[in-house]
């Protein structure tokens, strides 16, 4: 198979960037998009040219570094997968294949498709935990949850924190990255504790970093490489209505 | 030169470890903000090691190469997490669990850490649970747990397939817990470049600031690494891109001896690799073991489907050859069976290097339902890779390098030779011996920086002078003189200016580890490879090629200059293989077998652990052997027939 790749070129966060076409060829069906861009960087060094930045690490979808966005949409077009999962076998030979780093203004751009995710950082910071100290802690059976609960915990929990849902959001909104983690720690008992805080911390430091808010476009649900589902977004506007009410 | 002194307290093994924290020295609370600990790494070992200090009230600076903490490659961990809780009321107990591991790492590892090890596996579930992590629950609201390989208890909790994630996010969320007090501060896309030495102790890093290019120093009164292991010296392994042993190599130079280098895991069920673009192997988690069983054709050259192969015409290998362990042996012992098929013509799929793992027993038995509870993100992974449904038909699986046993060597208290350096996690060598047990990584990372290291390096700081409280400075001739010596090195490197990228020599380097340093070894191959691989160095001083600046991002040169430590290392790795002349844990020495064609280990030579102490470029190295003392277990040869 053969493509045409539409890459974004950026020197550093202060420079103007522009697309760069590039060719590559002969890539196989089980090639990966991660893997393709690799052969495209070997390619340039041994021309001499400077290689795209883009960062990746794990390669099997779950340390959430690879991000970018692909024909407009991050991770690409497949469901429930991240950019290191999509293989080239999802595609035309022949295709012509755009592709960008996130565009959120939290996230500014450190060369070509790297971006500087620290924003949702700051955000777990701010109150992403339970405030347990090492040691001391009680028997893990000593608080019987309920599977149904803890399932649910897990379903949001999974979140990679990759920034696909601020990214493709029109409003660059971080709510469904912050909601995946208020859903996972105020289902838990454990959590539940100091819920009313976690929620009014996180949601202040995620306005501080600039992120903007829902208008259930629900574009961040269909992008999630782990599915996470917008209801959660729901709950966290009906936590935080309640904790800013009644919160002394 | 360097005499190793484990420092084992004294005392019948289950009491060595309250004695030990008996007779550590504390330091008081109005102390402890006057000492800086650096931690460089953030995975389960880093990350909870920096903020179990930082609740101490140590100010603690952590570093991470990663754009998060979060990113650390921990949270690829799939299976679980072992702990002698006894959940299962299946007779797990703590000596259990020691038992277990001690002999599942053949007998290379020292008593009296493995049973510290069990003893506090325990409280990481407890510490687990109170963070929130979602693990797996029955009906009743109860820890479910599951078998894992070399255990014939059920003591593995684990959360879906995510198991490492979840615990990292615990730690890291803990972490950043202390970041916003501001007891932690948090350096990320930092790569430790050297140590800096002074005064015989450990006393800062030297590291680049991977956005800017610059290169940073900051000073400690201990420095913990918690970097992770090395087996990308293979190239392909299951291991993250950027998982290097830069850090500990650097330190090796620094006067911290190397332990066991030769040590590496090859894990039975990675998914086999498909060509040669591929940039990494994907593990499949052993927990999978459980439920699938392993089988080839029994004829050599059957190449019908496998649902069309049936009955007697499946050789359903472990099974036949290790009744009592079955599909559940070790997993030295699934991936040595897996080549050896593999050699005798039964390989399955279009490359032939592959075996089946196989679910529709269990699937008719427990119901699709209940496995994709249990592995649905392993398998939806499995069909994304290979675009085929493990649902329907077998899985092909392979072994890949996975995870280094050997590390920088460290004592009881974690320290390594080199005085004011820690190593925590993969990075040290202390607990797995020659083979490391399924779901135990993640029990020996958070043992080290939740229960362990907090209190060792309590001990440590308490016999230096508290500073005043304010960054230590870290431009001292020491630091100057490191600095120095690095820019020289990075300079040298981009220096080169060849033709050919870095990657086509980690490819030739890789496999020629894999061939002649891989499963099994022996004098010649290993003779072969000490000759190849200065050979392959050579080279990639005179042609390898760094483009662009390194005044910025540049992943081109983070990455060729962790390639170019690798050249280095798997010298000594391939050196150490070739003294151990005994077959043990992970790998088959072909010259030491039984005649049925089983790994013989040999206690008389080599019952002891191996760590090299570094002369000086171009020098050859120095062995250092610390015997094993085994007062407790009795050695025996492994058997899981």
């Amino acid at each position: 198979m053969n493509f045409t790749l539409k890459i974004w070129r950026q020197r550093d966060g202060s420079s103007t960037g522009a697309f760069t076409e590039y060719s590559v060829k002969e890539i196989t069906p089980d090639f990966s998009f991660m893997e393709m861009l690799d052969l495209l960087n070997h390619d340039l060094i041994a021309r001499g040219e400077e290689p795209v930045a883009f960062d990746s690490d794990c390669r099997e979808g779950i340390c959430g570094t690879c991000c970018i966005v692909i024909n407009g949409r991050p991770h690409g077009h497949e469901r429930g997968g991240t950019v290191c999962q999509l293989h080239m076998r999802s595609f035309q030979d022949g295709d012509h294949i755009t592709i960008e780093p996130l565009r959120v203004g939290s996230f500014p751009i450190v060369r070509d498709l790297v971006v500087d995710r620290s924003a949702f950082d700051s955000i777990i910071a701010a109150g992403g935990y339970v405030s347990v100290k090492t040691g001391g802690a009680p028997d893990a059976n000593a608080i019987p949850i309920l599977k149904d609960e803890a399932e649910a915990a897990m379903d949001v929990a999974q979140c990679i924190g990759c920034g696909a849902c601020a990214a493709v959001c029109k409003n660059a909104a971080a709510m469904l990255f912050v909601s995946a983690k208020l859903g996972h720690l105020s289902r838990l008992p454990q959590g539940r504790v100091e819920w009313k805080h976690r929620v009014l911390d996180m949601v202040t430091a995620m306005d501080k970093a600039g992120f903007g808010n829902c208008t259930n476009e629900g574009e961040c649900e269909a992008t999630c490489p782990k599915e996470i589902k917008m209801r959660n977004i729901a709950r966290m506007n009906q936590q935080f209505l309640r904790a800013a009410l009644t919160h002394r | 030169m360097i005499i190793l002194d484990a420092k084992i307290p004294a005392g019948p093994l289950a009491s060595k470890w309250d004695n030990h924290r008996r007779n550590q020295r504390l330091v008081s609370p109005a102390n402890k903000g006057k000492y800086h600990v650096l931690v460089v790494g953030t995975g389960l070992a880093g990350a909870s090691a920096a903020a179990s200090l930082a609740e101490l009230g140590y100010n603690v600076s952590s570093f991470c190469l990663q754009d998060s903490p979060r990113r650390a490659h921990s949270i690829a961990a799939q299976g679980g997490i072992n702990a002698a809780k006894n959940y299962a009321n299946d007779n797990d107990s703590v000596y259990r669990l020691f038992h277990d591991t001690i002999k599942g790492g053949d007998f290379r590892s020292r008593e009296a850490n493995v049973y510290r090890l069990a003893q506090v596996s325990s409280a990481i579930i407890d510490q687990c649970a109170a963070q929130g992590v979602p693990f797996a629950r029955d009906y009743g609201g109860a820890l479910e747990t599951r078998s894992f390989g070399g255990a014939q208890v059920s003591r593995t909790f684990y959360a879906r397939g995510q198991t490492g994630q979840q615990l990292l996010i615990g730690a890291y969320s803990a972490l950043m817990r202390q970041v916003h007090t501001g007891q932690v501060k948090l350096f990320p896309r930092r790569e430790v470049m050297d140590l800096v030495v002074e005064d015989g102790r450990a006393c800062g890093v030297v590291v680049r600031n991977l956005v800017t290019g610059k290169l940073e120093t900051y000073a400690g009164d201990a420095v913990i690494l918690a970097t992770g292991g090395y087996t990308n010296v293979f190239e392909l392994s299951t291991n993250a891109l950027s998982c290097n042993v830069s850090a500990l190599w650097a330190a090796y130079k620094q006067g911290a001896c190397f332990a066991n280098p030769c040590y590496t895991q090859i894990h039975p069920t990675c998914i086999p690799r498909s060509g040669p673009h591929q940039s990494k192997l994907v593990l499949m988690s052993e927990s999978l073991r459980n439920d699938g069983r392993i089988w080839v054709p029994r004829k050599a050259g059957d190449k019908r489907p496998p649902n069309a192969i049936q009955g007697a015409d499946r050789y359903y290998y472990l099974e036949e050859k290790y009744p009592s362990f079955g599909n559940l042996v070790p997993r030295d012992v699934a991936s040595r069976n897996a080549k050896a098929m593999v050699d005798q013509g039964l390989g399955v799929g279009p490359s032939g290097h592959a075996v089946y793992l196989d679910f529709a027993e269990a699937i008719a038995r427990q119901g699709e339902s209940v496995i994709r509870e249990k592995y649905g993100n392993l398998f939806e992974m499995y069909q994304r890779i290979t675009a085929e449904n493990p649902y329907a038909q077998p899985m092909r699986i392979y072994p890949a390098p996975h995870y280094a046993m050997g590390g920088l060597w460290v004592d009881y208290n974690l320290m390594t030779t080199l005085p004011g350096l820690f190593a925590l996690g993969e990075a040290n060598f202390s607990d797995h011996g020659a083979n490391r047990l399924g779901a135990s990584a993640l029990m020996q990372g958070l043992a080290d920086g939740y229960f362990i290291a907090p209190y060792t390096i309590s001990g440590y700081l308490a016999g230096l002078k508290p500073g005043t409280g304010k960054a230590p400075a870290a431009d001292t001739p020491a630091f100057q003189a490191t600095l120095a010596a690095v820019s020289q090195k990075m300079a040298k490197l981009t220096g080169v200016n060849g033709q050919v990228p870095a990657s086509q020599f980690h490819r030739e380097l890789g496999l020629l580890m894999w061939d002649l340093c891989g499963m099994s070894r022996e004098e010649a191959g290993l003779k072969q490879a000490l000759t190849k691989i200065p050979d392959i160095r050579e080279r990639f001083w005179k042609q390898v090629r760094v483009p662009g600046s390194i005044d910025n991002l540049n992943q081109t040169f983070e990455y060729t200059r962790r390639v170019a430590d690798y050249l280095e290392f798997a010298e000594l790795l391939v050196n150490d293989a070739l003294e151990r002349r005994e077959s043990c844990g992970c790998h088959l020495r072909v010259e030491s077998q039984t005649p049925e064609g089983e790994a013989k280990r040999d206690d008389e030579h080599f019952r002891h652990v191996a760590a090299w102490e570094f002369q000086g470029e171009g020098k050859a190295p120095v062995r250092h052997a610390e015997p094993l003392e085994f007062e407790t277990v009795q050695l025996a040869a492994r058997s899981y027939k």
